[in-house]
């Protein structure tokens, strides 16, 4: 026994690591997530709660089903391909609950994001110096947005 | 993307489904959604892009990105005879109010909408200590908020720079080509708000998604393609002077 | 020059790392060299150098202790770092910290210590009172037996744990190395000398340390300093700065001769806004001056006094330069733009939880915890019971 007896204090420190990795061991198993693993090295149950994020922009779709008929309007002009909410802004609440009425637009402001002409812009695409073009008048004062001319 | 009324009138049940889950507080997919049926990616067509900043002010409020940091942004470039490497950029607030009017000089200038480009070989879910970042089954590259530590390992490992730490959450944050849209049946904010058509949600696995027709008939590049990051947001006619 | 110039990505303007993360590399830097230092006497039996043995394994496990601190402040969400234990990914070389980290503190750091201790711990827990009795009770743990032969077999142990330490300090302290180094979207970074450079620079870093340390403490005990030790070690100190140096001048001679893509924007930033911490403070005075120094006292016949004068400055200097090192690698990582049109500056703050006092508290910190050691486990050399370290034990 005389040889264990002065290897005894290794076997000591020894079991310190072995009781700490039991600890490990014990621990993890409660605490990694369930659906870690799932589809790959990730917490699976997280792609659902990704998913599950509202919703503020309703698409166009949405917006159709009640104003048809600016949709139709829309679809016969320039602005064909212009969705509603492009100009109008995040609409899902409306969407929900139509009391909730959404600001009307200042078409100074948004008309202009886009038409205001630069160099750096594409040259086919319809442009204006907003001073000369309409010295500050709004442009709905001319132009019908829903149709695009 | 246009849907047409009688696809949106199957969709429109579904998706009243997942937002009534969502309402209800449990976390959950469109019914009719399989993730192994997709693969997402986007395509920017750089011609259209007229730098309205519609789809950054778009992103911006339907995801709720911090003020100073962009899921998507626009730069401009102006690129002066054949001097490709010194391309003159800017991005005056991500493009979020556009940009100020140019000057016609003898340079080209023409405007890059820049995003996560979702990597199939993505580097940033390499580097994630923890598994906290991933790739989708359906190809889309997902940070999980509650797992992740902060440590930004995966914002300095993108060699786009598409990712930032989100200021109040503490965690990596990133474009997440709007999951919560298209596993309903949507389109992405950006997509949707772009007045000009220069961004489209792409569906790889669709056989009738109209991007392999567009493939087919024009020449497309991804950014950085010498990392071999598996980039999948194409950009049809990418001028070489574009970091 | 402040501010942002040029063009940077939206998201790159603000640094994301900071000095806390700077001061990781250097402290894990010292624990590794230090550790090289203690080597020598066990493994290589440089016996010459032994005065500094148990000092150079106490400052070791201080600045250890200390090296988690600042990547838990810099973390967004500390609480959530126990993940990195129980769901590693395997292809991030940061996931290896953990591991690595209880590695050499348990099975390597605190295991050598204690083996080497043991005999002054029991005779300690034998005569101390109080709450220390007590301590160093759970410290003998329970184990009373210093007979020769145990100790014999303790010191081939121990013997063994400093072999596997070598290696295990490399890890320590190259992974983080090759945390940067293996970024292939950052130029300034990708590299696969990183690792090797880390290593080598935090060997002459940690020597230095340690050096500074022995005569610090020395004088303090108003002792003689052992000149032959202090000759030894700066002798080591050289030419392992030889070997850091050259290292450094091969990643530098390579990045202008190639003057890839990256290049221009770099060169740009080196000599601008890098230009103070790394020409002024990691080259010239970091590296120069002290091999210079150091030249001197290798090749000429210098008085004692003299010879340490040259010594503690160059020692000093070398512990500037390395970190002005670790600065250059983190910080100069993300001053320019992925896209190589831009620069931005590093805002450092000063009483944030990522500040500059924080920085300074946790760089104090190792020596308090050092004093604390020492007082627990005395280090000195008169303590000391007499040697069987310089050479293996004889097979039993």
């Amino acid at each position: 026994m005389s040889r264990f007896k002065d290897v005894e204090h290794l076997y000591r420190f020894a079991f310190l690591f072995v009781v700490a990795f039991a600890l490990f061991l014990v621990v993890r198993h409660f605490v990694v997530p369930k659906s870690f693993g799932e589809y790959g090295h990730y917490r699976g149950a997280a792609i659902a709660e990704i998913a599950a994020k509202p919703l503020r922009y309703a698409g166009h779709a949405t917006c159709e089903t009640c104003h048809a008929d600016i949709a139709e309007a829309k679809m016969a002009g320039k602005h064909e391909h212009v969705n509603c909410e492009a100009c109008h802004g995040p609409l899902q609440q409306h969407a929900d609950d139509p009391s909730i009425q959404p600001a009307k637009l200042d078409t100074t402001v948004v008309c202009v994001r886009c038409h205001a002409a630069s160099a750096a812009k594409p040259g086919g695409f319809p442009q204006i110096d907003p001073e000369q073009h309409a010295g500050g008048i709004a442009c709905e004062t001319c132009h019908k947005p829903h149709n695009g001319l | 993307m246009k849907i047409d009324r009688r696809h949106f009138l199957v969709m429109l049940p579904a998706a009243a489904v997942a937002w009534k889950y969502v309402l209800a507080g449990t976390p959950e997919q469109s019914p009719n959604y399989t993730m192994t049926d997709h693969w997402w990616s986007m395509l920017i067509d750089i011609p259209k892009c007229i730098g309205c900043g519609n789809c950054v002010r778009a992103c911006a409020a339907e995801n709720d990105v911090p003020d100073g940091n962009f899921r998507t942004w626009v730069e401009r470039y102006h690129v002066d005879d054949y001097h490709m490497e010194n391309p003159e950029v800017i991005s005056p607030d991500g493009g979020k109010e556009g940009f100020p009017v140019a000057q016609e000089d003898a340079g080209k200038y023409f405007f890059v909408p820049k995003m996560c480009n979702h990597c199939a070989d993505s580097p940033c879910t390499q580097v994630c200590p923890v598994g906290a970042t991933f790739v989708a089954p359906d190809g889309v590259v997902l940070v999980d908020q509650t797992y992740c530590l902060g440590c930004a390992y995966c914002v300095q490992a993108c060699p786009y720079g598409c990712r930032y730490i989100h200021p109040t959450k503490r965690v990596a944050d990133k474009c997440t080509l709007c999951y919560h849209r298209i596993t309903k049946g949507l389109t992405t904010a950006c997509c949707e708000n772009c007045p000009a058509g220069a961004r489209q949600l792409v569906d790889l696995k669709d056989p009738n998604d109209p991007i392999h027709a567009f493939l087919k008939t024009h020449h497309v590049q991804v950014l950085k393609p010498q990392m071999a990051t598996g980039a999948k947001v194409f950009y049809n006619q990418l001028d070489g002077a574009v970091r | 020059m402040s501010g942002v110039e040029g063009y940077m990505y939206p998201n790159e303007i603000n640094l994301i790392w900071s000095v806390l993360i700077v001061l990781y590399p250097y402290i894990t830097g010292l624990v590794a060299g230090a550790f090289i230092l203690a080597s020598l006497v066990r493994i290589f039996n440089v016996k010459a150098v032994a005065p500094t043995y148990r000092l150079a394994l106490l400052t070791a496990l201080s600045f250890l202790i200390v090296a988690p601190l600042p990547l838990q402040l810099h973390l967004g969400h500390p609480e959530r770092s126990p993940e990195m234990y129980f769901t590693p990914h395997a292809t991030s070389a940061m996931a290896m910290f953990g591991f690595v980290y209880l590695w050499y503190l348990m099975a390597v750091l605190v295991f050598e210590i204690w083996l080497d201790y043991r005999r002054d711990i029991v005779l300690l827990s034998q005569t101390s009172t109080g709450w220390l009795r007590v301590l160093y009770r759970i410290m003998t743990l329970g184990s009373d037996n210093i007979s020769p032969r145990s100790l014999a077999i303790d010191d081939r142990v121990g013997w063994i744990v400093t072999l596997v330490g070598i290696p295990s300090a490399f890890i320590l302290h190259g992974y983080v190395g090759f945390i940067f180094g293996s970024i292939k979207a950052n130029p300034w970074w990708n590299s696969p000398l990183m690792p090797v450079v880390f290593i080598f620079s935090a060997m002459v870093s940690g020597i230095a340390a340690v050096m500074l340390l022995y005569i610090v403490t020395t004088k303090l005990r108003k002792l003689a300093i052992d000149m032959a030790c202090v000759d030894t070690i700066a002798m080591y100190l050289f030419y392992m700065f030889i070997i850091d140096f050259s290292l450094e001048m091969l990643d530098l001679i390579h990045r202008i001769y190639e003057a890839d893509e990256s290049f221009r924007s770099l060169d740009f930033m080196v000599h601008t806004r890098l230009f103070f911490s790394q020409i002024v403070l990691q080259l010239l005075l970091g590296t120069m001056v002290p091999i210079i120094l150091l030249a001197i006292t290798q090749v000429t016949k210098l008085p004692a006094i003299v010879r340490l004068r040259i010594y503690v400055t160059a020692g000093c200097l070398v512990l500037i330069g390395i970190f002005a090192m670790r600065w250059n690698v983190v910080i100069g990582g993300q001053l320019f733009s992925k896209s190589f049109l831009g620069y931005t500056s590093y805002k450092m703050s000063l009483v944030t939880k990522e500040g500059l006092l924080v920085a300074i508290f946790l760089s104090i910190l190792p020596l308090v915890i050092l004093y604390g050691l020492q007082a627990l486990l005395p280090p000195w050399p008169e303590h000391e019971h007499e040697a069987i370290h310089a050479a293996p034990a004889p097979a039993a």
